[in-house]
């Protein structure tokens, strides 16, 4: 899968490890939130980052105790009809203020760009089918919004919401 | 009214462009249907039976009569000449093709209009009291609110795929006549012994398979707390709401199996993380949207009741017209005046672009150039001065619109069931029909007195059945239509699910048993009663003796 | 007996497959399937079908065969091949029936059982 950041296509550094595979000694690494709690005092002794996959009936507030161990959250849309994440998202960024990569996986779509990067994602791992440019003419289609709280992140789209004004 | 600034008018026309993309990729291939099925429901375009539909929002129920004239003037461009008005303060047109529709909303965007969120996963338009800003005893016009719940709700980015459709509903007012109790969320503006508004917020209502009446979990909410008391009640069902069964993902249920106490606790825990967190509503953006809706300038009208009582004496037609249609105002000197949508023997709802264009001119000369739009199928005249309303009349019966019936037997809310809709079992506009001319002869009717009988085509619910004094449900057995009988549903203050009464029956029986339910009410009643209050007087027994007995 | 039939993307159209692998908006134009067999390839066209940019919502129809003419067995499936029953002057039966539409002077549940009209469709491929 082709990883949108920063408007563009960027490699992507890192590993996602499995429940049974074995941690490997460096590189960024990203483990499910079950071995980010049974793990941790290893984890954090290793070289390289730590990021964290989460499913998306979890409650985000539980990240809290490790939020400052964690370089991303990746966040999980198993069918894009499927918000759940959005709201995870919005927790992670609003309540647990964390400012790493926020990743969205799964059946993520252009269509859906703008809202979630106005949730907080900053990073999508995206459809071949869907370059990035369109990407960008979709997240350029609306420069308004209503809802003030909800500022696009940095570097996602030129436009999006600029301007903005209840709630 | 509210009228758009250059932020909304931006704002629309954006979202019509990026609809018209979509559009265009989706005819060349680029978006599947399973893509694009969503993004076209978010824009109010349903695949129907026979072609697509639009589903056009009327905010709280309002519109202008330059608005009504240009939905006239859509329903003939694109459509068949005619327009649907639903139980939600919606129009829909039923013919639209695919590749029009984004010039469709454009013309709608040119009057101040759109299709957002008519339909999805997402919050759906915002409904209130038809009555909002006229109603005697109001707290308060509850369409400034329902204003800015629209804007704030407008591509949530957040909350566009919840695990089900959400509906607000808000009203100013004792009586409830927004059906605000049955759903997601409902708001009754109300004021503290302190003097400030705020409101109650009842969660949790909702129709369908599973019909339920909303619970309170909020007395008194402050005015400036509101959106991001929203905002908790929203966050927590979209993270917690289920998502494994269609039928069981509507908040209700989640209050149901969670529980009111546990559910308003997270609502409450994530409110005050909220508050911490973002503004609150601010005074002055209220206040902006607040001052399209203040009262007009009132005139000091010279009425003569001798010459109206005359005229009542002559024509006992318009007589029993003022005797249905006329509500009371706050001002002295006005009425306001409920247009029936539903001839005899006519499709509920259903208004040719005639009809539409000549309401939309009585507007004109008798209403301030103000509709609005009414949950029960029927449009409203709120301005009109009382020494106009013989001329009004005249006017309204030229358009066919002045079927003295409302609050009656033929007032009959019918969705559009199997004759359009692709999710119907069952057919409902010809059983509402067929019930109209049954009861034909309005001097009947006006004798039976105030009656609501309410169709679905299916369980959705759409023609609220479940709220109805006679509630009529479509389904099919075994390959052939047949109907099931509710009683005892309540729609207003005291809303009330009705329960079914015995077994179905086929599309002709249901007529007669209608007619056998009514008239056992006629022989039953004591003086000045109701069809409700002999239902609850006298419980079920009677009507069902009356239905089976012959068994 | 079944057809297979959708809705026509651009305009909503009930449409039906025909003999020569296009869609026609007529029912009698549809191809039969007599079997087990030729329903499932009817079937497995309609997925195809599905992923294009032409139609919607494939799926099979049961039918009979009345006076030499294709008819759905169900009542939805009728009114789709038809129009509202309360609009005889709208769908595809404008054409037909004329202003008086299905509803004029019956009952409202018989039109579904009104197999003796004469069906004069256009044909037109698609
Ligand atoms: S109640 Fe059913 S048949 Fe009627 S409009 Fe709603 S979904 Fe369609």
């Amino acid at each position: 899968m082709p990883l949108l950041k920063d408007g563009r296509i960027v490699e992507d550094h890192w590993q996602f490890i499995g429940d049974d595979d074995d941690i490997p000694v460096q590189g960024d690494i990203v483990v499910s939130f079950e071995r980010l709690k049974n793990s941790i005092e290893i984890l954090v002794m290793r070289k390289g980052y730590l990021g964290v996959r989460l499913d998306n009936d979890a409650d985000a507030h539980d990240l809290a105790p490790y939020i400052n161990n964690l370089a991303l959250i990746a966040l999980e849309f198993p069918a894009f009809t499927d918000g759940r994440a959005y709201s995870q998202a919005r927790l992670i960024t609003t309540q647990l203020n964390f400012t790493g990569e926020l990743r969205a996986t799964g059946n993520v779509l252009a269509d859906q760009g703008v809202f979630m990067s106005r949730c907080g994602f900053d990073a999508f791992e995206i459809d071949e089918h869907q370059p990035p440019h369109l990407w960008l003419s979709l997240a350029n289609a609306m420069s308004l919004a209503y809802q003030k709280g909800y500022r696009a992140r940095a570097g996602f789209s030129p436009r999006a919401v600029v301007a903005s004004r209840v709630g | 009214m509210y009228r758009y600034d250059e932020f909304d008018a931006t704002f629309v026309r954006q979202r019509v462009a990026q609809f018209r993309e979509q559009v265009a990729r989706r005819l060349e291939g680029g978006l599947s249907e399973d893509e694009f099925k969503p993004l076209r429901l978010m824009n109010g375009l349903y695949l129907q039976l026979h072609a697509y539909m639009l589903r056009v929002a009327i905010p709280y129920g309002t519109l202008s009569s330059r608005q009504m004239h240009k939905l006239a003037d859509i329903s003939v461009k694109y459509d068949k000449g005619y327009g649907h008005f639903t139980t939600r303060q919606n129009i829909q047109f039923n013919w639209p093709e695919l590749k029009d529709v984004p010039d469709l909303l454009d013309e709608l965007a040119d009057v101040e209009m759109h299709a957002i969120q008519t339909s999805g996963n997402c919050i759906r338009n915002v409904t209130a009291d038809h009555f909002a800003g006229v109603a005697v005893g109001e707290v308060e016009d509850p369409r400034p609110v329902a204003e800015l719940i629209r804007q704030w709700s407008s591509l949530h980015p957040e909350f566009t795929f919840l695990p089900r459709k959400f509906k607000i509903a808000v009203i100013g007012t004792r009586e409830d006549r927004a059906v605000m109790k049955s759903h997601d969320i409902g708001l009754r503006i109300v004021r503290n012994d302190g003097g400030d508004t705020g409101y109650e917020v009842h969660v949790g209502g909702g129709l369908g398979r599973t019909p339920m009446v909303s619970r309170l979990i909020r007395a008194f909410l402050p005015r400036p707390d509101l959106l991001n008391y929203l905002e908790a009640i929203i966050r927590v069902y979209n993270l917690i709401g289920r998502r494994d069964n269609k039928y069981k993902a509507r908040i209700k249920i989640l209050l149901h199996e969670t529980g009111k106490q546990e559910v308003t606790r997270l609502v409450e825990k994530e409110f005050d993380q909220l508050k911490k967190q973002n503004d609150a509503v601010s005074p002055a953006e209220y206040e902006r949207i607040a001052a399209y809706f203040q009262d007009p300038a009132y005139e000091d009208t010279d009425f003569n009741l001798d010459a109206f009582d005359e005229k009542r004496k002559q024509h006992p037609q318009f007589n029993l017209w003022l005797n249905s249609s006329l509500s009371e105002h706050r001002q002295r000197g006005y009425s306001i005046v409920t247009v029936s949508l539903k001839p005899i023997g006519g499709i509920p709802g259903d208004a040719s672009a005639e009809q539409m264009h000549g309401v939309a001119t009585c507007a004109e000369k008798f209403s301030l150039s103000e509709i609005r739009v009414s949950h029960e199928q029927n449009l409203v005249l709120p301005f009109v001065k009382k020494q106009d309303l013989f001329e009004l009349w005249q006017g309204l019966k030229k358009l066919d619109l002045a079927t003295p019936n409302v609050g009656l037997a033929s007032d009959i809310i019918a969705c559009p069931g199997m004759d359009y809709c692709a999710l119907a079992t069952a057919r409902s506009i010809p059983i509402a029909q067929d019930i109209s001319n049954r009861f034909a002869d309005l001097e009947r009717q006006h004798d039976v007195g105030e009656l609501k009988i309410k169709i679905s085509g299916c369980i959705n619910a759409c023609g609220h059945h479940h709220v109805a004094n006679i509630g009529i449900l479509g389904l099919e057995k075994k390959g052939v239509e047949f109907y099931q009988i509710t009683m005892g549903g309540e729609a207003g203050e005291n809303t009330a699910i009705g329960t079914v009464i015995g077994r179905g029956f086929s599309g002709t029986e249901v007529i007669d048993a209608v007619e056998t339910l009514v008239d056992t009410y006629v022989e039953l009643r004591q003086e000045n009663e109701t069809f409700a209050s002999t239902y609850s007087r006298l419980g079920v027994t009677p009507f069902k003796e009356a239905l089976y007995a012959t068994a | 007996m079944q057809i297979l039939t959708a809705n026509r993307l651009v305009d909503g159209d009930v449409v039906f497959l025909t003999g020569n692998y296009d869609w026609s908006i007529e029912i009698n134009d549809a191809s039969i399937a007599r079997d087990q067999t030729e329903a499932c390839r009817l079937e497995d066209i309609g997925t195809k079908a599905d992923k294009s940019a032409h139609v919607v919502g494939c799926y099979l129809v049961d039918v009979v065969i009345v006076e030499g003419r294709i008819e759905a067995t169900h009542y939805r499936e009728i009114m789709r091949t038809k129009g509202p029953t309360v609009r005889g002057d709208l769908g595809k039966q404008a054409n037909v029936y004329g202003s008086g539409g299905l509803r004029s002077g019956q009952s409202p549940l018989a039109a579904q059982n009104h197999h003796e009209v004469q069906q004069e469709f256009a044909h037109v491929s698609l």
